[in-house]
């Protein structure tokens, strides 16, 4: 081997001067910033130190809205989106000829903007000329104000969440579904096993470590949900902003009120949050490592 | 008991095709909506229940739309941005996983863990001091605020660092041997090798450049140095109810990337695998 010299941070040097100057910095940077009161970013100054920015946060409403829906958000959209991707991966796994086909249609959101589609959803939820009342009135259900009432604005968000988020699912359930030993699935017909038994027996716990993983994934990124919001209401958090998420909430006090400080504190509340998740999904992925 | 089970079997295989051809009318609707939607006439749009087809495609709602922004201005700063961030994350990529995977040197593994424990800072709180940064380096409104804080990526790194380490090692002692330097072994041998791995990396991160929305919105003020997303947001207030021009301006954006996709999905959808199978 040979000896040891610095010649491989010369290699590294690229990487490290961004992520020093546009990770690392930034991070403990807003850590800081987080406890200084009325902090401006154009003339650097600030009126105190301490918890200030964080008891403004606790009592904020909005921001306890933002939390709310947030949570709201994550437990509805993550589970049904793991269990609708589970179904369709299963499905897919089991045909021959279409199967590039259904991969290939069923992955399309995820390579597509959001901004773009999200748009489109609008358009299709429009209650005048939308697609989906129109869909809906066809099983004589009333037309439903999905994006000018708040009490339909988090169910609209949720719905075009859902169908974006099963793409990614349905992709890393299909390659963890080509990793169960076949002779599982021979033993089970052998036994003549119906399909039902199958699926809860053997399909859904050897793809256990998959479900988890996917799930503290899809965690993670709706706990982070903004560009959906932006684009279904125009830019809005939904109608009198009763679809505020975290990280609305952060660029709302940020960008449009100046409230540097809190918007930091919110960002290392929404960094605690997203540390716990990690923490589990290592821990999951190392058990996984271990079998 | 065989009849019956064949029976079941038709029946079961007809109920698989039938959600199967359900989910996937759901998932494409948004995009053959948006698409019907751009050749409309704003009466077939406005109307209950809706017109399926237009009956004559509006073809002129392209030109139109083309017209009423600087789309050609957005779409060249999207392609200069989306250009220049892949060529600076494959440069910066491919260097940092070769010292990695090959090079031997002192805190070798705290440098590591300590790129790998960046992938847990969620982005979204880095931005607003990274703002400051720009601000004060006066960089707003330039290509080099929108490329130069995306042009290293951990995740990336930590992926093609575990392709070069399966590379065998034999082969890089025996470049030694024959003095090939550090530098050529990496292009001559490392880079071919994992061609498709480089290749996959970049067509991710063009897809997520040429979607990116927030940083780009933040950064840039001017109308000349906006990209398409942002654009495209602009413009659908400025249109107001004029929906099929933002539907054919939606497409616009949309468009390029789902072609990449249709004729390089293998490379896509393989690395999309790859990264999120990377326990």
């Amino acid at each position: 081997m040979d000896k040891k010299s610095f010649k491989g941070y010369l290699y590294l040097l690229p990487s490290i001067i961004i992520m020093a100057a546009f990770t690392i910095y930034p991070l403990i940077r807003a850590i800081i910033m987080s406890f200084l009161g009325n902090y401006s970013i154009i003339n650097h100054s600030y009126s105190s130190i301490g918890f200030e920015n964080y008891k403004a946060l606790f009592a904020d409403p909005d921001f306890a809205l933002s939390l709310r829906n947030t949570s709201i958000y994550v437990i509805c959209v993550v589970p049904a989106s793991i269990f609708l991707s589970l179904v369709i991966a299963v499905l897919i796994n089991n045909t021959t000829k279409t199967k590039a086909f259904f991969q290939t249609v069923y992955f399309l959101p995820y390579v597509t903007s959001v901004i773009a589609i999200g748009i489109v959803w609008r358009w299709m939820f429009n209650s005048n000329y939308g697609l989906i009342n129109y869909f809906l009135g066809i099983f004589g259900i009333d037309p439903i104000p999905w994006l000018n009432r708040p009490e339909y604005a988090m169910p609209a968000l949720i719905i075009f969440a859902i169908w974006k988020s099963m793409a990614f699912n349905i992709l890393i359930f299909l390659a963890g579904l080509q990793t169960i030993p076949e002779d599982l699935y021979r033993a089970a017909r052998i036994d003549s096993t119906p399909k039902i038994r199958v699926f809860t027996k053997i399909t859904v716990p050897q793809l256990a470590p998959m479900i988890v993983y996917s799930s503290v994934i899809g965690m993670i990124g709706a706990f982070k949900v903004y560009n959906e919001v932006f684009s279904l209401f125009q830019g809005k958090a939904g109608p009198a902003n009763k679809a505020m998420t975290i990280v609305y909430f952060i660029y709302d006090k940020f960008y449009n009120s100046y409230k540097y400080g809190i918007a930091a504190a919110g960002s290392v509340v929404l960094f605690l949050i997203i540390l716990v998740m990690t923490q589990i999904q290592l821990r999951v992925t190392g058990e996984k490592k271990k079998k | 008991m065989t009849q019956k089970r064949k029976i079941g079997n038709v029946i079961a295989s007809i109920l698989k095709y039938a959600v199967l051809i359900f989910g996937a009318i759901f998932t494409i609707l948004p995009f053959v909506w948006m698409i019907l939607s751009s050749l409309k006439t704003p009466s077939e749009l406005n109307q209950m229940p809706p017109v399926f087809f237009p009956a004559e495609p509006q073809w002129v709602n392209y030109q139109e739309a083309w017209k009423a922004a600087p789309f050609a201005r957005y779409f060249v700063n999207t392609l200069i941005v989306t250009a220049c961030t892949t060529c600076g994350v494959l440069v910066t990529t491919v260097l940092s996983a070769f010292a990695f995977s090959r090079l031997n040197f002192p805190g070798k593994k705290t440098v590591f863990s300590l790129f790998l424990a960046t992938l847990m800072i969620p982005g979204e709180m880095l931005i607003i001091t990274n703002y400051e940064t720009i601000i004060n380096l006066k960089w707003i409104d330039s290509y080099k605020a929108m490329i130069i804080p995306w042009i290293s990526s951990a995740f990336y790194i930590y992926l093609l660092t575990r392709f070069f380490m399966q590379v065998p090692e034999s082969l890089y002692l025996a470049a030694k041997v024959d003095k090939c330097s550090d530098f050529k072994y990496m292009m001559k041998i490392m880079v071919p090798m994992n061609k498709q791995a480089i290749f996959s990396i970049a067509i991710l991160n063009i897809i997520s450049s040429w979607n990116a929305f927030l940083w780009p919105l933040l950064v840039t003020n001017s109308q000349e140095m906006r990209v398409l997303s942002n654009g495209l947001v602009r413009f659908q207030t400025e249109a107001g109810s004029s929906t099929e021009l933002i539907m054919a301006a939606s497409c616009m954006l949309v468009m390029p990337i789902i072609i990449i996709y249709l004729f390089l999905r293998k490379y896509i959808i393989e690395g999309v695998t790859r990264s999120g199978l990377k326990g």
